[in-house]
């Protein structure tokens, strides 16, 4: 078989989870996001273990670490974001603001609506973003 | 940790003008219908504006990807695969879902504004990918057939896995473990509810407490 097949699947995938991550509005798709993107770099390290043969099969055994951490990543970020929703009744990214510029008066994060939200919600937030972008 | 230069590469990497585009083996059929296949599913996955299933079409995109692994000679990792995405992570994801109240039909704002910029970025970026993949690996061909060793078992079957897992990986999978292991606390301490423990704001309740034996003695 020729490289160019998983490696050209490969890529396109990521660019796939890679627009999720960019577009998608949900913090869950974008974790679904991130799995494709995480997939892709998997279907890269089998590929080239199988076209290398390693002898010491460092692509499948990377491939095994990279799920175990992407299923505690699931975890953790699917824990981050019911945390969210728990404390502000949404699980939408674009919402979540606390951390940004207060350029626009309508985003101003001191709003006082949000007073009633607990002194844990910016660090969420911020958890949230950094989520987001990992 | 000796990571063992890979020495048949040279080898392997004929590139073999003989193995044309134009003439595809069944394997490289197969792999290219499935793939096709996991594209669109994963394409389907960040469009779709239902988002219950962009979870079902996200099986697709994993089960193709196992599928793929197996036309690899990757066994274990395909079952691995089946195991730990298709069973676990999207079961977890769809109870995110359920738990976040998402709406069950169209919801025209799952995606955001931005999203022209972001397809411009993800399209510019997948063609350079593509081109510098291409350009790289045009005349690389993966021997799959020598990929299975002289004992019968190939290269991604369990028992090589497995011992290579446990002879040379050990290290980094016991780190691995540990890994894990604060992983899950620290979901048990992200979703425990503040207000249900009587015990963790001790400290406030007892401050609380003790603001209030001082109001009570001075009133």
């Amino acid at each position: 078989m020729h490289l160019a097949y998983p490696a050209v699947l490969a890529s396109l995938l990521f660019c796939t989870g890679l627009y999720g991550v960019l577009a998608r509005r949900n913090a869950i798709l974008v974790l679904m996001s991130v799995e494709l993107m995480l997939n892709a770099v998997n279907l890269n390290l089998v590929a080239f273990d199988v076209w290398l043969r390693d002898a010491l099969h460092s692509g499948q055994a990377l491939t095994l670490f990279t799920i175990a951490i992407a299923a505690a990543e699931i975890g953790i970020g699917l824990a981050i974001v019911l945390a969210v929703y728990r404390n502000r009744g949404t699980s939408d990214i674009d919402k979540l603001r606390d951390s940004a510029e207060p350029h626009d008066p309508d985003d101003d994060p001191h709003d006082p609506s949000d007073a009633t939200a607990t002194a844990a919600t910016p660090a969420t937030a911020a958890d949230e973003k950094a989520e987001a972008t990992a | 940790m000796t990571l063992a230069v890979p020495t048949a590469s040279a080898a392997v990497t004929t590139a073999a003008g003989s193995h044309g585009f134009l003439s595809p083996t069944g394997v490289e059929i197969a792999f290219l219908l499935v793939g096709i296949v996991t594209f669109g599913a994963a394409i389907v996955t960040v469009t779709t504006k239902q988002l219950v299933h962009a979870a079902l079409w996200l099986v697709v995109a994993l089960g193709g990807l196992a599928v793929e692994y197996l036309l690899l000679t990757a066994e274990f990792i395909a079952w691995v695969q089946v195991l730990i995405y298709v069973g676990s992570v999207v079961v977890l994801l769809l109870f995110g879902l359920m738990l976040t109240r998402a709406p069950i039909g169209r919801s025209p704002d799952a995606d955001s504004p931005n999203r022209w910029a972001a397809l411009a970025v993800a399209v510019a970026s997948a063609a350079a990918l593509v081109w510098v993949v291409v350009d790289a690996f045009r005349t690389t061909w993966i021997d799959l057939d020598r990929a299975a060793d002289s004992a019968g078992a190939g290269g991604g079957s369990t028992a090589v896995t497995g011992s290579i897992l446990f002879r040379h990986w050990v290290l980094p999978f016991e780190a691995l473990s540990v890994l894990l292991l604060a992983a899950l606390v620290g979901a048990i301490v992200l979703s425990r509810k503040k207000n249900a423990e009587p015990s963790a704001p001790a400290g406030v309740s007892a401050g609380a407490g003790a603001g209030a034996g001082a109001q009570e003695g001075t009133r």
